[in-house]
């Protein structure tokens, strides 16, 4: 009989685990896409367009090809042919018109637009060359200035999928005109990059005999995968796409970029193995944060209380496709108002398609609407957060369902107290310290809850190890940590017997990772498979002598803890996985589950509003002479749902408050209308934090069990940190300055110069 | 709008090229074992490790020196090796992350960022560890304050700062106290 006097270990959903992948992070043996050692490999360096609309009128290669090492030069006048339709390079996210593709012909659409790929065998050689190629253009009329652009701006008639348009109640503009305290302005967030610290690279084992394996920096390797598969005419037994690790993304590696493309393109024109890294201004040249315009009218009775929201926003997107986010329904679906409308626009210019990046809508439209909310708190003399408590709305106010859960009360609540909000001398400028002025602001975050269909498969073998499988990626998230952690908890078995692969087109399907999603739908499927592993367990302990489980009916009746099935009702009955395996005969139990909502989820999703809040709580240092702004506290309480590892989780939340500091203070890609081109396209000129602008932050995860919301009652945590962390220290400001800032990031010229 | 009018004559015009580069000789300890090379002058230290020994921890950011990412030790000190011509390090003696420590060996600085969760997507970290290595050897940071200051040359876009902050000085402590 086994000893069943010891407790169990259990190690499992909420267990603050270290990244499984920790020891190759630290020790460099974690390979990101350009960095596998593939042999006969061609380097190939992009030559970036210089102007910003028109066409090209000659290239001159011959410097170039002269250049000792150089095998070629691909152009518009001789890539190989593709395909002729859009719908062959639409990728997984569909964004509506005409997918970018490198190198179709002599039309220039953006500046830094790839016009030439030099292929070498040595990487200084490629890139010497890349530097002799000698294009000459045409140029026509050309804006990347937003503010102009808002001339253009339309309300595209085919949407994009993700989109949700406002629903509106009542009649704001009548509620406003009669409000007795009303509050309009114009707000506005600058362009941002991704800039995440892997630059967009592909590695093109090309294997010779018809198939080939393409490491790429990317957010979904399938996806890749199919859009590869789509132009180049592979198969997906050809082609097999690896993404096993990926230097950050925050979205930029949603959409397959350029450089896959030519990589693949180069590779099948030579026959060879490719490899393509952009530079760090080419990250310039592709996805980016759009660039956005928000008027918010907010009307309320004189105590403070809202009587309507009206919100018009537009953002930035190219010529040649429509990119659209969720802006102006935020603040709609999260305060109490019985009048409501929205409007939502985009506005084209000559630049790449704008991008999700972490947060895409929420990270601007909420953020933008807690500044308005803060200065009507002030027109209603009502303390901020008491002003967001009288606001508060226990439903989805916007869509008026109920929510699967919503613990923003709790966030409030101990986010204030660990913060010390209490103690808030509430006049603007009343707190000082030296020379620096103290301010104090808050601001509530929303995001979604979403689950979407996800496979895993999970292989028990008879030495007691786990090995866990999905494509599903990891780009700083701790995915692979949080699949082991749910294995662990499913199956009772510590995480070192548990190994994870993820990032590879062969492994069973999950969709591109992005908008904090990852967690709950691998977890759910990792759940799966790890059960209908438990089930042939269960099945197999029938076989051990005396049948100690006979008791078990289903899995319900037994835990799995320590390696052992132990009978819920009488816990001296227990069996080893191992002797039920050794007692069946078999040396692997092999299971592949697919979690996806069913129909009950999906009418529930229709009913009930899934996602998740915070309260943010910022502290700002102000020296006004200098103009420098100290962001020296920040306490983000987030209340989404359960968490499966708080260490990494925590770390999720800390990125996002540090990119939301950027946004309030730091990052702002500048464009130059008379070159159409970002000027500070490298990281000494777009700035980004740094460890010195980073003080004290503290992450609380509030209490919120929410078995409904998904399968795992995990609501996921990748976005939810940036939004509003930038509106709370735009709100601090305001209080330690009396500073009103409603353009984002606030540099030291604006604060000095109002 | 504008721009149309706006054409780049700045443009140096068709460089003629290139007999092959010649090759110069070095000889370089890396990880204490010494290399003996022959490299044309345009090769960095960076994409020498990269991409002709593969030795691929020290990553690329930038290439510019901006972002720290390809931070390595070069004779004990921290350097952005982006930056450095491999041809100028004849004689030196350069540790990477690799030389460090290694999966079931670590540097105390490696357990330290595992502990304390001080990287997400990890690309950065290589750099950060060897600044870390590197600005414990110089002795001048002592404080969290001067800690984060002196580590402002390595970036971080998922944003671990404090957690970094917090794994260095533990080793920082620690040491002080040995």
């Amino acid at each position: 009989m086994p000893d069943t006097r010891h407790e169990p270990i259990r190690v499992g959903i909420g267990t603050p685990l270290d990244r499984v992948d920790g020891p190759d992070k630290v020790t460099g043996q974690a390979h990101y896409a350009a960095e596998y050692a593939v042999p006969n490999m061609l380097y190939g360096v992009i030559v970036s367009g210089r102007i910003a609309r028109g066409r090209i009128t000659g290239i001159d290669e011959t410097a170039a090809r002269a250049v000792p090492g150089v095998v070629e030069v691909l152009t518009h006048r001789n890539r190989p042919s593709t395909p002729w339709l859009d719908r062959n390079y639409k990728d997984e996210l569909n964004i509506p018109g005409d997918p970018f593709r490198a190198l179709e012909s002599e039309h220039i659409l953006f500046s830094g637009q790839p016009v030439a790929l030099v292929l070498a065998e040595t990487f200084e050689a490629a890139r010497f060359a890349a530097s002799l190629v000698d294009v000459s253009y045409e140029a026509a009329a050309h804006n990347i200035d937003f503010e102009a652009s808002l001339a253009e701006r339309f309300l595209p008639s085919k949407k994009r999928n993700s989109y949700h348009p406002p629903k509106n109640h009542g009649d704001a503009d009548a509620a406003f005109a009669a409000a007795e305290l009303k509050h309009e302005a114009r707000y506005h967030l600058a362009t941002e990059h991704h800039n995440p610290m892997e630059m967009h690279a592909t590695t093109v084992d090309w294997h010779g005999d018809g198939t080939l394996t393409v490491y790429d920096k990317n957010q979904g390797s399938q996806g890749v995968q199919s859009y590869l598969c789509n132009i180049f005419g592979f198969s997906k037994k050809e082609l097999r796409v690896v993404n096993a690790f990926v230097g950050g993304a925050f979205g930029s590696g949603l959409r397959p970029q350029y450089q896959v493309y030519l990589a693949v393109m180069a590779a099948k024109h030579t026959q060879r193995s490719v490899r393509v890294v952009m530079t760090r201004q080419q990250m310039f040249t592709h996805a980016h944060r759009p660039e956005a315009d928000y008027t918010i009218r907010l009307g309320a009775e004189a105590t403070g209380k809202l009587t309507s929201i009206d919100g018009d926003a537009t953002t930035s997107t190219s010529r040649f496709e429509n990119n659209m986010e969720d802006i102006v329904i935020w603040g709609m679906i999260n305060y109490a108002s019985p009048n409501m409308k929205g409007e939502y626009c985009v506005a084209p210019r000559d630049t790449y398609t704008s991008a999700d990046m972490r947060a895409p809508g929420a990270a601007t439209g909420m953020t933008l609407f807690e500044i308005a909310m803060d200065e009507l708190a002030y027109k209603a003399k009502v303390d901020p957060l008491d002003f967001r408590l009288l606001n508060y709305s226990d439903i989805d106010a916007m869509y008026r369902t109920p929510f699967t859960s919503k613990a923003l009360r709790e966030a409030y609540r101990d986010g204030a107290a660990a913060f010390g909000w209490d103690s808030r001398s509430p006049e603007p400028r009343s707190m000082k310290e030296g020379r620096e002025l103290i301010g104090w602001g808050m601001a509530t975050g929303l995001w979604t809850a979403e689950f979407v269909k996800t496979s895993a498969k999970a292989k028990l073998t008879a030495d007691g190890r786990l090995e866990i499988t999905s494509a599903t990626s990891d780009i700083g998230t701790g995915t692979g940590t949080v699949l082991v952690l749910v294995a662990a908890d499913t199956l009772g078995l510590p995480p070192d017997r548990i190994s994870v692969r993820i990032g590879d087109s062969d492994l069973p399907h999950s969709p591109v990772q992005g908008g904090s999603r990852a967690a709950a739908s691998g977890g759910a499927a990792v759940q799966l498979a790890c059960e209908a592993v438990g089930k042939r367990l269960l099945k197999a302990a029938e076989k051990v002598d005396g049948q100690p489980l006979h008791a078990a009916r289903s899995i319900e009746d037994v835990i799995f803890a320590d390696g052992r099935m132990i009978l819920k009702s009488d816990p001296s009955k227990a069996v080893s996985c191992a002797d039920a395996m050794q007692a069946a005969g078999l040396e692997v139990i092999e299971e592949e589950q697919t979690a996806q909502p069913g129909l009950a989820d999906r009418i529930s999703q229709m009913t009930r509003s899934r996602n998740v809040h915070s309260a943010v709580f910022a502290e700002v240092r102000v020296d006004e002479e200098l103009g420098q702004i100290r962001v020296t506290r920040i306490v983000n309480a987030v209340a989404a749902g359960r968490i499966i590892n708080p260490k990494t989780a925590r770390s999720q939340i800390l990125g996002g408050v540090v990119m939301g500091m950027g946004m309030a203070l730091h990052e702002e890609t500048l464009g130059d209308n008379r070159l159409g081109r970002w000027m500070n396209h490298n990281l000494a000129e777009y700035h980004i934090p740094v460890n010195a602008d980073v003080h004290d932050i503290q992450v609380i995860f509030v209490d919120e069990p929410d078995p409904d919301v998904t399968p795992l009652g995990v609501k996921g945590v990748g976005e939810i940190g940036i939004v509003s962390t930038a509106a709370a220290i735009a709100n601090a400001i305001f209080h330690a300055t009396g500073q009103r800032h409603r353009s984002l990031p606030i540099t030291i010229d604006k604060l000095i110069g109002t | 709008m504008s721009g149309a009018a706006l054409s780049l004559e700045n443009d140096p015009g068709p460089v003629v090229a290139s007999t092959p580069i010649g090759t110069v000789p070095v000889a370089i300890t890396i990880n204490g074992e010494q290399h003996r090379l022959s490299l044309e002058p345009w090769v960095t230290l960076l994409d020498l490790l990269r991409e002709r020994l593969h030795l691929t921890g020290s990553k690329k950011g930038c290439d510019h020196g901006q972002c720290g990412a390809c931070t390595v030790l070069i004779d004990g000190r921290r350097m952005n090796s982006c930056l450095k011509l491999a041809v100028t390090l004849d004689g030196s003696e350069i540790t990477t992350i690799e030389g460090l420590g290694q999966p079931g060996n670590l540097h105390p600085l490696q357990a330290a960022f595992i502990e304390h969760d001080a990287f997400q997507c990890g690309y950065c970290t290589p750099g950060q560890i060897c600044s870390a290595e590197g600005l414990i050897r110089e002795g001048h940071a002592r404080t969290r304050d001067e800690v984060r200051e002196q580590m402002s040359g390595n970036l971080c876009r998922c944003g671990a700062y404090t957690n970094i902050a917090d794994a260095i000085l533990e080793i920082l402590e620690t040491e002080e106290r040995a």
